[in-house]
């Protein structure tokens, strides 16, 4: 049967199995609009395009679905480009529909033209521009293929007005076939038995991972392998989550603002098992000095991450899930009991270390950040899901909060964006509407996209955003107190910002404020009884810093502690 | 004069090691692009680069030269298959390979110079292929050292202009790219 293009896009959208999109309309993509409107998946508008992108992400994240984003040509394309930068640096599955003006016209510095592809190159997994209706099909069907397979990433298909109303035979396609994609998805079986080796062979194991555990859904796995082994596991900011954070094998974050015993550990490990992870900057502090003893075995999906940063002695490539179930059953042939037994002294060096120093702050007579998050995981039993803006706010909720699962802590890693954390609880509400969503914000980041306040209490989306609100760009103002100085320039917002109550009331959400401590817990349980979008305004301690702290670039185990 | 200063690179070291890559990809719009924005944005170095259609019109082939230590080609090479309309990639610095390039010099010719610039260019079996009141044109084809040596006997003389095509490569026997590991 003939169809047009937009009644081919909500058939392909359908057959993909997408429920919700994330849009906003424009000129260049009302057609499909049109069409869309009788479709029948849940539709958000949001404020601005960058928070479609965001929400999607968020979507994504929580459900382990493809988010989809439909906006228009020219700017509501180019607004989207930090949400996508920020889903392909974290490898999120992401499918961007944006309008286009019609084919004819391309070049000609139309009326809301802009070259998105080209714009997204560097930032997508990969794009298309459709050119004829008869790829149409094909290129959403790979669109999504490609999204969601091997590392996963944000895809771009950039739609033109005349091909959304060309009219052509529609057949799906049933099966992909991309000659130059096919990732590797199996471990490499020799590679598999030498890691086994070195593993039985070491005497301080670590597990590093990160959001590659998240990506592929292996934390299951991963538990198994560090409890039957009795490895301890240290998490990328990305990972966390993925381990439970309440687990005596659980050393928590590495890297920057990493746990002192997990960054110790990193610099004491004769064997590290990077999982998922991508020996980030953040991670490594300077290069040269981790973990000098360790012999390293790298798994990993994409071949790119391997040796990238770190010379690896054992690389495998392949799906992480994959390879560490081949790994389980390959340890049922192994005697694996006297290894355990042989790891004691590792797991007492690691007790020493957390009674050395362990995450610790001072309630004073001022709200301190980080007992706002810890009373947040007392009163949720670590059963929320958190996203985070960027700065203080999400170093201390990655601190603080004790993830238990996989796909509950949203946050913005590679990119940073701040901006990020209130359209992603947006989408991470919408995916699962029963469970509560808190977004922990910070007064500069919030105001990046509070607009979408009013898309929440639109959709009566219940997230509680709190904001730890210390009056300043705090994690700016801390490196500029610790390397410049105590020259705060710009980055100071006291007495500058509006009053978040009344904000959040202006867009018929619920205002909330805790200025002692005392009020923090009542404050809490009264937001999460409230079953409509709830905005908290903590009043912190202005000048409070994250710790521990390793300056950039310089050895893991050089950590400021106070 | 450009030229002169990528002569004087020579042979480097190991270091930097000249790597002559090829690949097949598909012949879409914006391929060229990808992989010229994969270079640019890693800050990757490319010498010289070369596209052109192959028998089958849906597949192009790509002769990249590029220099760098052992890690930075390593992730050139995986870079450029994480690409997806790149269906393969191989670094002939690995194999037994022959490598052409074409350049056309325009060199000034006086009553002094003619004479031995016909020598030179009969020594390296060029041709002449276009004469000016002051000039002449000259074709040649050669690997890099044949060339960086014709271009060392004519500099003296004076170039005009050099146009090169970029170097193309193909590994040696009866394999083609496809079969190659
Ligand atoms: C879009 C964007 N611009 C700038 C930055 C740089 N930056 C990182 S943290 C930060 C301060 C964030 O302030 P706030 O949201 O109040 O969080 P706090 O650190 O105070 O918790 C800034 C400006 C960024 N990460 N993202
Ligand atoms: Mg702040």
């Amino acid at each position: 049967m003939k169809k047009t293009g937009s009644q081919i896009i909500v058939e392909c959208l359908k057959k993909e199995g997408v429920d919700t999109l994330f849009n906003y309309p424009g000129g260049a993509v009302l057609p499909l609009f049109d069409e869309l409107g009788s479709a029948p998946f849940r539709q958000v508008l949001v404020r601005h395009e960058q928070a479609a992108v965001h929400a999607a992400d968020g979507y994504a994240r929580a459900s382990g679905k493809v988010g989809v984003v439909v906006v228009t040509s020219g700017p509501g394309a180019t607004n989207t480009v930090t949400g996508i930068a920020t889903a392909y640096m974290d490898s999120i599955p992401i499918a961007i529909l944006t309008g286009q003006i019609p084919t004819s016209l391309i070049g000609n510095d139309a009326f809301q033209e802009a070259d998105i592809v080209g714009i997204t190159r560097p930032c997508t997994k990969h794009n298309y521009l459709v050119k004829e209706i008869k790829d149409l099909s094909r290129i959403l069907k790979e669109a999504f293929y490609i999204a969601r397979s091997g590392r996963p990433g944000p895809v771009l298909i950039d739609l033109p007005k005349d091909i959304l109303v060309d009219s052509a035979e529609f057949k799906y396609p049933e099966k992909v076939s991309i000659r130059g994609y096919r990732p590797t998805l199996e471990g490499h079986p020799g590679q598999i038995q030498r890691a086994i080796h070195l593993i039985l062979k070491s005497k301080r194991p670590l597990l590093y991972v990160g959001g590659g555990i998240i990506s592929s859904n292996a934390s299951k796995e991963l538990f198994h392998l560090s409890e039957k082994l009795g490895i301890p596991v240290t998490m990328t900011l990305m990972g966390l989550g993925g381990f439970p954070g309440n687990h005596s094998l659980s050393l928590g974050m590495l890297g920057m603002h990493g746990t002192y015993r997990a960054n110790m550990a990193v610099m004491e490990s004769d064997l590290l098992i990077a999982v998922g992870a991508r020996f980030d900057d953040r991670v490594t502090g300077k290069l040269e000095s981790f973990a000098p003893q360790a012999k390293v075995i790298h798994i990993d999906i994409d071949p790119t991450s391997i040796s990238k940063n770190v010379r690896v002695d054992l690389p495998i490539v392949g799906d992480c899930k994959r390879i560490l179930s081949k790994i389980l059953s390959l340890l049922e042939k192994e005697e694996t009991h006297s290894f355990r037994e042989g790891l004691h002294k590792w797991h007492r060096q690691i007790e020493n270390w957390k009674a050395i120093y362990d995450m610790n702050y001072q309630q004073e007579q001022i709200i301190k950040p980080q007992y706002v998050i810890e009373k947040m995981d007392e009163l949720t039993g670590g059963e929320a899901i958190l996203t985070t803006e960027v700065g203080q706010n999400q170093m201390w909720a990655a601190q603080y909060y004790k993830y238990l699962k996989p796909r509950t802590f949203l946050t913005s890693g590679g990119l940073g964006t701040m901006g990020y954390g209130l359209p992603a609880a947006i989408g991470a509400q919408v995916a699962f509407p029963n469970r509560l969503v808190i977004g922990i914000s910070g007064d500069g980041s919030f105001q990046m996209n509070s607009q979408e306040l009013a898309t929440a209490v639109q959709y009566r989306l219940p997230i509680k955003v709190a904001i730890l609100n210390n009056g300043y760009l705090g994690m700016v103002r801390q490196w500029q107190e610790f390397f410049y100085g105590k020259r705060y320039a710009s980055s100071s917002l006291e007495g500058v910002s509006p009053d978040f109550v009344k904000l959040a009331e202006a867009y018929g959400a619920v205002g909330l404020r805790a200025t002692k401590p005392e009020e923090v817990v009542p404050v809490l349980k009264k937001a999460f009884s409230i079953p409509e979008p709830v905005v908290i305004d903590f009043v912190i301690d202005p000048e409070e810093n994250v710790y521990p702290m390793v300056p950039a670039g310089e050895p893991l185990n050089q950590m400021r502690l106070v | 004069m450009e030229f002169i200063w990528s002569l004087e690179f020579g042979d480097w070291n190991l270091i930097n090691m000249r790597h002559v890559i090829t690949l097949l990809v598909e012949n879409e719009f914006g391929v060229l692009a990808r992989i010229a924005g994969l270079f640019s944005g890693r800050g990757f170095n490319i010498e010289c680069l070369s596209v052109a259609e192959t028998l089958d019109p849906a597949v192009s082939t790509m002769t990249i030269v590029t220099r760098g230590d052992d890690q930075i080609i390593e992730q050139v090479l995986k870079q450029l298959n994480k690409l997806i309309p790149v269906i393969k990639v191989v670094d002939l610095i690995d194999k037994d390979f022959v490598e052409r390039e074409m350049i056309l010099v325009k060199v000034l010719a006086t009553e002094k110079t003619r004479e031995e610039i016909l020598r030179i260019v009969d020594i390296f079996r060029g041709k002449v292929i276009d004469v000016g009141a002051k000039t002449y044109t000259i074709e040649i084809t050669g690997d890099e050292k044949k060339i960086d040596a014709l271009l060392s006997l004519l500099k003296p003389l004076g170039i005009k202009e050099l146009v090169r095509t970029g170097r193309v490569a193909m590994s040696r026997g009866s394999k083609a790219m496809t079969e190659l590991t």
